[in-house]
């Protein structure tokens, strides 16, 4: 039985076309489409419910610990109203979910992680937290809208007082009054574009969506669906669990490297990876230049050879092209020409290196 | 939602429009251009192909999924709507008037549905 989010009777009324998602009912689409929708958010403004999110707090005076020892980053050292992206890795090195970890205070943390993997993650860090922390599941105490694109923080500063609104990029203030609402206002999102993530309780999500919109109205902003966040994510080359890395993949090979900080004394996943030393696959971009979308497992070839597959892959309405995130060999360089196979159809296309979208300063 | 009367609709939402010499020309309704979302590619047969009913005629590429298109009636392909391949989103604006191929020939099927049949069917 498929769940609704608290604003499923909005994207009704918005006209919002709802299809089962990760065990949730949401829109993948409102009537002016994907594209229309994916373009406003590179322009204007767009909105979205992603109160299908889990969130999770660890708490008590092993908190940093017990996070340090489940995620790959290091998140000694982050300040209160500061956001982190991490992996957290299984045994093997492969991933478990990838997470933003909100620091609210020295033994408060609140972690978010993807619908799909939700069960799975509060089971995983339930069973290996120890000492004085305490894991509490408070998905169902929260509601979440991303307000993303260029005139978000205008839109949002006719609700809320300037000081207000986090300024850096990954940090966040909580309590704030936005519409006389009380939010945590997150700059943070997963469309390449400026904007802010709003998390508020369930029972006052219609009436901020809809404070939203009308604020938004004279910007531009429009409800924008799963589809466009999909297209809009993959433009910007910001990887998705179960595409981009699953519980195979390892984060060095999904390209997040970065994100592992292999100096630190102990992660679970750690010992695998050092023992996998470099990986033999990368992650880059192709760019179609034969007809057609690749999607999603289509393979690739370099010279005849099967080098790797698509892990995503769409029509990229802002920057107009067949695009796709691959896995391949470290063999395939940014510049070569290679073959995917389209359903069972060779299609000529580039390698070119990612993203395929980056705003401009 | 648009369904066009002087049409006949196969359950998998293509249209035929039969102009008469034994001709018609094929397309997707309006219900499917909906359903399929933004159209960024269409790829089809070729001018002299030889369809089947129900045989496949290509398929339309938007950005949330490819569909196949096969053909409500059987006949020798003679025309494919070039001016359509290169604005393929014409297919979402007018859906009747973007027919995909015309076909020579042509068997004619039973099966396929009137517009109030079809209307029907899509309310179901």
């Amino acid at each position: 039985m498929d769940l609704k989010t608290p604003l499923y009777d909005t994207h009704v009324k918005y006209g919002g076309k709802i299809v089962p998602f990760a065990g949730y009912l949401l829109p993948v689409q409102y009537a002016s489409g994907i594209a229309a929708e994916h373009m406003a958010v590179r322009t204007a403004a767009g909105l979205f419910d992603v109160s299908h999110m889990g969130e999770v707090k660890i708490t008590g005076r092993d908190a940093l610990k017990n996070i340090n020892l489940l995620v790959t980053n290091d998140c000694s050292g982050m300040y209160d109203g500061q956001v982190r992206y991490s992996p957290m890795c299984n045994e093997s090195g492969g991933v478990v979910d990838d997470l933003l970890i909100y620091r609210s205070g020295e033994n408060d943390y609140m972690i978010v992680v993807n619908a799909a993997n939700h069960d799975k993650d509060v089971k995983w860090m339930k069973s290996r937290i120890s000492g004085d922390a305490e894991l509490n599941d408070i998905s169902n105490e929260i509601a979440l809208l991303a307000l993303q694109g260029p005139k978000s923080k205008e839109i949002l500063l006719t609700l809320a007082d300037e000081s207000d609104i986090p300024s850096k990029y990954y940090s966040f203030k909580s309590d704030v009054n936005v519409g006389g609402i009380k939010s945590i206002v997150s700059k943070t999102g997963y469309t390449g574009e400026d904007g802010f993530e709003l998390y508020i309780a369930p029972g006052d999500a219609v009436l901020l969506w809809e404070k939203l919109m009308d604020a938004g109205r004279d910007f531009g902003l429009v409800p924008c669906g799963l589809g466009a966040r999909d297209t809009l994510r993959l433009e910007a080359a910001l990887p998705l669990y179960g595409h981009e890395m699953d519980e195979v993949i390892t984060p060095f090979e999904a390209g997040l490297g970065f994100f592992v900080k292999m100096a630190k004394d102990e992660f679970i996943g750690k010992a695998a990876l050092v023992k996998k030393g470099e990986p033999t696959v990368h992650r880059i971009g192709i760019e179609l230049s034969d007809r057609g979308i690749t999607r999603n497992g289509d393979r690739v070839f370099k010279d005849g050879k099967d080098v790797g597959y698509v892990t995503s892959g769409t029509m990229c309405p802002y920057v107009k092209k067949a695009v796709g995130m691959v896995l391949v060999s470290k063999n395939v360089n940014i510049g070569d020409v290679v073959t995917v196979e389209i359903r069972g159809r060779q299609a000529a296309a580039k390698a070119v290196p990612l993203p395929f979208y980056k705003k401009s300063k | 939602m648009s369904v066009q009367k002087d049409l006949f609709y196969a359950q998998s939402h293509e249209w035929v429009k039969y102009i008469g010499g034994g001709k018609a020309l094929v397309g997707v309704s309006d219900h499917a251009q909906e359903e399929m979302g933004d159209v960024a590619f269409i790829n089809l047969c070729e001018v002299g192909d030889v369809v089947d009913v129900g045989g496949g005629i290509g398929d339309i590429e938007s950005i949330k999924a490819v569909s196949d298109i096969y053909s409500p009636v059987g006949g020798t392909v003679t025309k494919i709507n070039d001016e359509l391949l290169d604005d393929p989103s014409a297919l979402n604006s007018d859906p009747y008037g973007s027919w995909l191929i015309e076909l020579e020939n042509v068997s004619e099927n039973s099966k396929l549905m009137d517009a109030a049949a079809y209307e029907a069917f899509i309310a179901e």
